[in-house]
């Protein structure tokens, strides 16, 4: 399969202080790739180079076989690639559907649909089997973290998205919430997507990738074959930037 | 997936028809989340109505009485909508009460001069859009805090007052449309026709309603609100409609105040602004979280520097009432308390100052309120309280009051805000 994403030799430099050095990785569609690494190893700025945020100093990008120049977020979006950063970006004082359509409303003559974008924002909530939410005129101060998370990441695939990024999704929420926000990024898997997820939690990690890509000081020290690892292994790649690991060959 | 189609989804909330209960429970929950809405507004004018009638129920209730109160609300509110735009981007404008008072000098001086009534309009109009896009450069452009730049403009936009009306000076105006705006009154069958058309209005508005959204209110709910919005309208008309000049006076007075459906159609306006644009959208969206509108593409910036232009065209609109009710433009006009209670009715009316919060007809009802004390307090006059003479009549006392009308209001925004996080 060919990957939707690649980089290749990706360094970033902040003045003197080089935080990415020589990144490699190939993200397919309909796979869930982990980036995890310790604090500081270099995971966000990593995302926020593909997101367009940073421009990176040297290497390379490859978006569906061509090789691109992502230097604004609105690059990212015009390719389909959409993030979820970790502080979720919604206003709450609006309720579900505004935040899903916020920036990209639909109107005639000038006045908001919004019957057209409630039934939308219904039917996305569906097809991504979201159903704690009571209704989607709810404000969004009102729900759970779960919920705030669920809406954030429907943001994110609303719209033919491609790659979306996730930047520890469950990082604030319980266990049950934790389990419905894993079900929704395995489910954007499934639909095609090809999912970036950062997490520091092993476990969610096992559950739901395909592949990992351990970063260590700003380097990718492995990328393997989630079904090959195991926590304990995962934790070495960590701390170490090594492990006795079978790499996985078809990256 | 297959699947997808066959899973129930759960927005079990989101279709199905509301029934008298439903709403009251609604109400009910609304009110233990902290979410008063209006409705403390709406008690205060019920309570003052009360007392204010029951301590001089003579001249509080008599009929000129109601359309005066109308006439000396009618500036605050619209103010207040002005000042709610910024308000609402968790934003303060202290300079809008001179902006009314330079574009009502703009336009005194252009008609004083000869100019036509559309030309003197067009330059008010484009020297307050001036004012608010200075104001709004400085705080969405250079990121100066908007409370000191609008205390700037409280000093430079009082000195520009100054210079138009010449110091100590006022400006007559004889212009019949601008003198007539506050004062004038519909006729008895305009005032019956204006009638007719708020109360089919608000039967389209509520039929819209029911066709366009997927939750359904039940007939009886309609049918009760549409009664009541009936019953008001056509009451007031009917008291507003009979003469209501002193007993020794030559002309009568009747019909509908015109300030009334002149407000009414700034309201419609502006809320449809509000809850049906992007624009709107997005005032709310800035105001409670800049960098998520940011993030999803909104123009922070744009938003932010055009929210000081809308209030300063909207405070000039106000600065034509403030001309109108003295038929003149002094140093005073749009000077003293008058921002104050503009900012003090949205407030009232339970628009936050924090911002992502509010509605137009806050302004409206928060106005009435404030415009009920001095109103009622006057009337009431000198009374003995527990052994001591107190004129309730005095600046002083009404001040007291409305101070006190305003700190209570905040503070129900500050209970509600906590309440909510
Ligand atoms: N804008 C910046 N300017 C200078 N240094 C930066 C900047 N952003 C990040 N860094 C540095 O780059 C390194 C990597 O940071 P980054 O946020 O990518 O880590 P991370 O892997 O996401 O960590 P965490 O797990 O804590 O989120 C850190 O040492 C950080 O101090
Ligand atoms: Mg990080």
């Amino acid at each position: 399969m060919e990957p939707i994403l690649k980089l290749t030799d990706v360094s970033k430099s902040f003045g003197p202080v080089k935080v990415l050095t020589d990144v490699s990785m190939e993200v397919f569609p309909g796979t869930v790739t982990s980036l995890i690494g310790d604090n500081g190893a270099g995971k966000s700025t990593l995302v926020k180079c593909i997101a367009g945020i940073h421009r990176i100093d040297s290497g390379e990008v490859e978006f569906e076989g061509s090789k691109v120049d992502i230097s604004s977020p609105k690059d990212a979006s015009d390719l389909g690639i959409e993030v979820v950063y970790q502080d979720l970006a919604l206003c709450e004082n609006l309720d579900v559907v505004q935040n899903l359509f916020l920036g990209r409303e639909k109107t005639v003559h000038g006045l908001l649909d919004d019957l057209t974008m409630e039934r939308s924002a219904r039917e996305t909530l569906k097809t991504l089997s979201v159903r704690t939410i009571k209704s989607v005129r709810q404000k969004v101060h009102s729900l759970s973290g779960g919920q705030r998370q669920t809406v954030a990441i429907a943001k994110a695939v609303l719209w033919n998205s491609k790659v979306v990024i996730l930047d520890e999704p469950t990082a604030a929420l319980g266990v049950a919430q934790t389990e419905q926000v894993l079900g929704l990024v395995r489910r954007l898997a499934e639909e095609g997507l090809a999912v970036i997820l950062i997490s520091h939690n092993m476990n969610d990690v096992l559950a739901v990738s395909d592949h990992v890509c351990a970063m260590y000081l700003g380097t990718i020290a492995a990328s393997v074959r989630a079904s090959d690892s195991d926590r304990e292994s995962l934790v070495q790649l960590i701390t170490s930037g090594a492990a006795n690991l079978e790499k996985d060959d078809s990256l | 997936m297959n699947d997808v189609k066959s899973v129930k989804s759960d927005f079990g909330m989101d279709s199905g028809v509301k029934s008298l209960g439903d709403v009251w429970f609604d109400f009910k929950e609304n009110l233990k989340a902290g979410e008063l809405g209006s409705l403390p507004a709406i008690l205060s004018i019920l309570t003052l109505v009360a007392i204010f009638g029951a301590v001089n129920p003579d001249s509080f209730l008599s009929r000129l009485n109601l359309a005066n109160f109308l006439e000396q609300s009618s500036s605050v509110i619209v103010i207040a909508m002005a000042v709610t735009f910024v308000l609402l981007l968790g934003e303060i404008d202290l300079g809008a009460g001179f902006v009314a008072g330079v574009g009502a000098a703009v336009l005194a001086t252009r008609l004083a001069d000869g100019w036509s009534l559309p030309t003197a309009i067009l330059i008010s109009t484009l020297a307050a859009l001036a004012l608010g896009l200075f104001t709004g450069f400085m705080v969405a452009k250079v990121g100066i805090p908007s409370f000191v730049v609008t205390l700037a403009n409280f000093l430079s936009f009082q000195g520009i007052l100054l210079l138009l009306v010449r110091d100590g000076g006022s400006v007559r105006i004889n212009n019949d449309p601008i003198k007539d705006l506050v004062g004038g009154t519909l006729s008895v069958s305009q005032s019956w026709l204006f009638a007719a058309i708020v109360v089919l209005g608000y039967a389209y508005v509520l039929l819209r309603q029911h066709r366009t959204s997927e939750i359904k209110l039940a007939v009886p709910v309609i049918a009760l609100r549409l009664l009541m919005v009936a019953a008001f309208t056509l009451a007031a008309t009917a008291v507003l409609s009979t003469d209501r000049s002193l007993p020794r006076a030559t002309a009568e007075i009747k019909g509908v105040p015109l300030v009334v459906p002149v407000v009414l159609v700034i309201l419609v306006l502006m809320t449809i602004l509000l809850s049906r644009t992007k624009y709107g959208l997005y005032l709310y969206a800035v105001g409670d979280n800049a960098e998520a509108a940011r993030r999803a593409g909104v123009n922070v910036v744009w938003i932010r520097l055009s929210a000081f232009m809308a209030t300063a065209l909207l405070a000039a609109v106000g600065g034509a009432f403030l001309a109108s009710r003295v038929n003149s433009v002094d140093a005073n006009t749009g000077a003293n308390d008058t921002l104050l209670l503009a900012v003090g009715a949205a407030v009232i009316g339970g628009t936050s100052l924090f911002g992502g919060k509010g509605r137009m007809s806050n302004a409206v009802l928060g106005g009435l309120v404030l415009a009920l004390i001095p109103n009622g307090l006057s009337l009431v006059g000198e009374r003995t309280v527990f052994g001591t003479e107190i004129d309730f009549g005095s600046s002083g006392i009404k001040f007291i009051f409305a101070g006190l009308a305003l700190l209570a209001a905040a503070s129900v925004d500050a209970l509600s805000r906590r309440q909510s996080t």
